[in-house]
């Protein structure tokens, strides 16, 4: 018998694993073919059904979804009420967005350039280990810390500073009864949920800009204000954007933070939340729900119009 | 007139590690200078001292007289070449060329204009409205040229410029180094690992080795006249022999370097000039290196490496008995052979 090249009857996993490397995009396509099917039914699918229900409206007399293709539904977001929900939570979103982009760039630029070994574990611990525990534990604990009977009066009457906590209770629209019953109560919640949303992103951006760039910087006249404005901030750029985009949306769809915390105006989390249930309106529903996607739609054109991600 | 740099005494530690130890240098302005050594051996903290980006723990720096401690890189008027280029990602080639000139205020016009000269000067016309990423190893490194020349800096330093390009890129940027810097008439300061790079480009090479300066000198003193065994050896390659060795064979009673290709290979028993010194042996090793052939010979127990053109060395194979000739000229006594 003469002996062959090709090694005959090795089994089974002998021959598929010749088979893939004679044709690596079967391999890709097989691999590729689970994620897709979860990405393209479970997720498009359902969200192309849910902007399918926005354009159906509901019967105000019977309460009952009419399958019919109209924009009344989408002509209710724009009646006084409802802009104002989505308005509020825009500016919530926005707000909320600036302040994580602001504290988190020091923590991320001192990660990414100055931790090393144990300072750089000491960080991700410090950014991580408050996502290991439950969102509404720390939701709660926040609301105790910002209450009337709270952590911050009691130490603003320890310090005699009770008339600056008073004045900015004070203030109209942000201000209410109590931190925990007003916007800026909701607003330092969804900084300190988000934050590590924002900082994780920048920190690797920074981490991705070398050294010797801002040497070539230094070297080429500019001082330590223009080499941040002209080297180290663009750079940064697309990570502080891919952390405002959680920032943001998820500020946006939020419906626990603002019932917890804050006062009675509604939100569209929380707009949602009830048109769903007790109200039943899914229509209405859907089309709340279409406006944070159009919002950060809208968002990403104009971070790409201002080349936030040519680096990239 | 003052040098355009000069080193007294100066260390820079890093823990415990001495990277630059006690080194003392001037650099005259309009001088090729070259740095060379091995990796580790100080030459690039001798570099970014010049740069501003490493102050000196002891010492003094002058740069056209003006003492350069406690000055940041952008106050001073010299620019680098990175060794990787370090060209802005998020710039086209024109924004990167014109940052110099855009941080210190330069108009957009005016900025424009400069930029487009640089590249045409090296020989990049038309890649303004390039990105980085877009452009091969030759044209970055081009293009970082440009963007340090355009500052019209007094002392232009180049960190292993050349070290990312293949030889024949390698070759032809060193030639137009070179007739750039006769063209600029400016200072360069070039650190490099490649002694060929230094000996051929350098007007004066200074040879490193664990963070002090070994020797300085023109190429052709370096290579002819080495003082110590690490030159002889770093700079081209080197037969070092014993005092005994070089004594008996024609040099004087000390550690005695000869170059490889001062040795010529000839068949036994060829006679021998007075001015001449010859051993004889055995080829151990013959290596083909197309334009010269270099041969391993054992004589009187000690191995001797001698190059010769590839033709002369056609007649000789291993194995085959010979006689090593060499003028004593070439018997190189080295001060320091530790």
């Amino acid at each position: 018998m003469s002996q062959t090249v090709t090694a005959e009857g090795d089994g089974a996993f002998e021959r598929l694993s010749d088979l893939f490397v004679a044709r690596p995009k079967l391999l890709t396509f097989l691999l590729l073919l689970p994620p897709l099917l979860w990405i393209g039914i479970v997720y498009v699918g359902s969200l192309f059904a849910l902007l399918l229900q926005s354009f159906y409206s509901l019967d105000d007399f019977s309460g009952l979804v009419v399958h019919e293709f109209t924009l009344s539904t989408y002509a209710q977001l724009f009646e006084e009420a409802n802009l104002q929900i989505i308005l509020r939570t825009v500016l919530m979103a926005s707000f909320v967005t600036i302040t994580c982009a602001i504290i988190a760039f020091p923590i991320a630029y001192y990660a990414a350039r100055y931790a090393r070994g144990w300072t750089k574990a000491l960080f991700y611990l410090a950014v991580m280990m408050p996502l290991w525990s439950s969102y509404l534990v720390k939701i709660y604990a926040w609301k105790l810390i910002l209450a009337k009977e709270g952590i911050i009066t009691w130490l603003a009457q320890a310090l005699h500073l009770t008339w600056p906590l008073n004045e900015i209770l004070a203030l109209p629209v942000i201000g209410g009864p109590s931190l925990s019953f007003s916007y800026i109560g909701t607003y330092l919640v969804f900084v300190y949920v988000w934050l590590p949303y924002m900082i994780l992103p920048t920190q690797a951006a920074l981490e991705r800009v070398p050294v010797n760039y801002i040497e070539a910087a230094a070297d080429l006249g500019a001082d330590p204000r223009q080499t941040f404005w002209t080297v180290i901030f663009p750079l940064a750029l697309p990570g502080i954007i891919a952390g405002s985009i959680f920032t943001f949306s998820l500020t946006l769809g939020d419906y626990i933070v603002p019932t917890i915390v804050g006062n009675s105006r509604l939100m569209i989390g929380q707009a949602v939340y009830t048109l769903q249930g007790t109200a039943g309106n899914i229509p209405l529903a859907a089309a709340f729900t279409v406006v944070p996607m159009v919002i950060m739609g809208f968002y990403l054109w104009i971070a790409k119009r201002m080349g936030a991600f040519d680096v990239l | 007139m003052p040098p355009a740099v000069r080193f007294v005494n100066v260390s820079r530690h890093f823990g415990p590690i001495r990277a630059v130890d006690g080194v003392t240098l001037d650099i005259a302005e309009g001088e090729f200078f070259a740095m060379l050594g091995p990796s580790g051996s100080g030459k690039t903290t001798c570099l970014r001292l010049v740069a501003g980006f490493e102050q000196p723990d002891q010492g003094h720096i002058e740069i056209f007289g003006e003492t350069a401690e406690g000055v940041p890189p952008y106050k001073r008027n010299v620019n680098t070449v990175f060794q990787d280029y370090a060209l802005f990602p998020h710039m086209t080639v024109a924004e990167n060329i014109a940052y110099g000139l855009k941080i210190k205020g330069v108009g957009k016009a005016e900025r424009e204009y400069k930029a487009r000269v640089a590249l045409a000067m090296v020989k990049l016309a038309g890649f303004e409205d390039r990105r980085p990423v877009q452009l091969s190893g030759g044209q970055r490194q081009r293009v970082a040229l440009a963007r340090a020349l355009i500052n019209s800096p007094k002392v232009l330093l180049l960190d292993e410029p050349l070290g990312a390009l293949d030889l024949k890129l390698r070759e032809q940027m060193q030639e137009e180094l070179k007739a750039l810097q006769d063209e600029l008439g400016i200072t360069f300061i070039f650190v490099t690992h490649d002694q060929g790079e230094a000996l051929s480009m350098a007007d004066r090479v200074a040879v490193f080795n664990e963070g002090m300066i070994i020797q300085v000198g023109r190429p052709i003193e370096v290579y002819e006249r080495p003082r110590s065994r690490f030159v002889a050896d770093f700079v081209g390659s080197s037969n070092l022999l014993s005092p005994t060795v070089a004594a008996d064979h024609g040099g004087k009673a000390a550690w005695t370097s000869l170059r490889p290709e001062k040795i010529g290979v000839l068949p036994p028993e060829t006679p021998v000039k007075p001015t001449q010194a010859h051993i004889d042996g055995e080829i151990k090793m013959v290596g083909y290196h197309g334009s010269i052939s270099r041969f391993s010979v054992e004589a009187e127990g000690i191995r001797l490496a001698a190059e010769v053109p590839a033709e002369d060395g056609a007649h000789f194979d291993e194995g085959d008995r010979v006689r090593l000739v060499w003028p004593k000229s070439a018997m190189v006594v080295l001060e320091d052979a530790e």
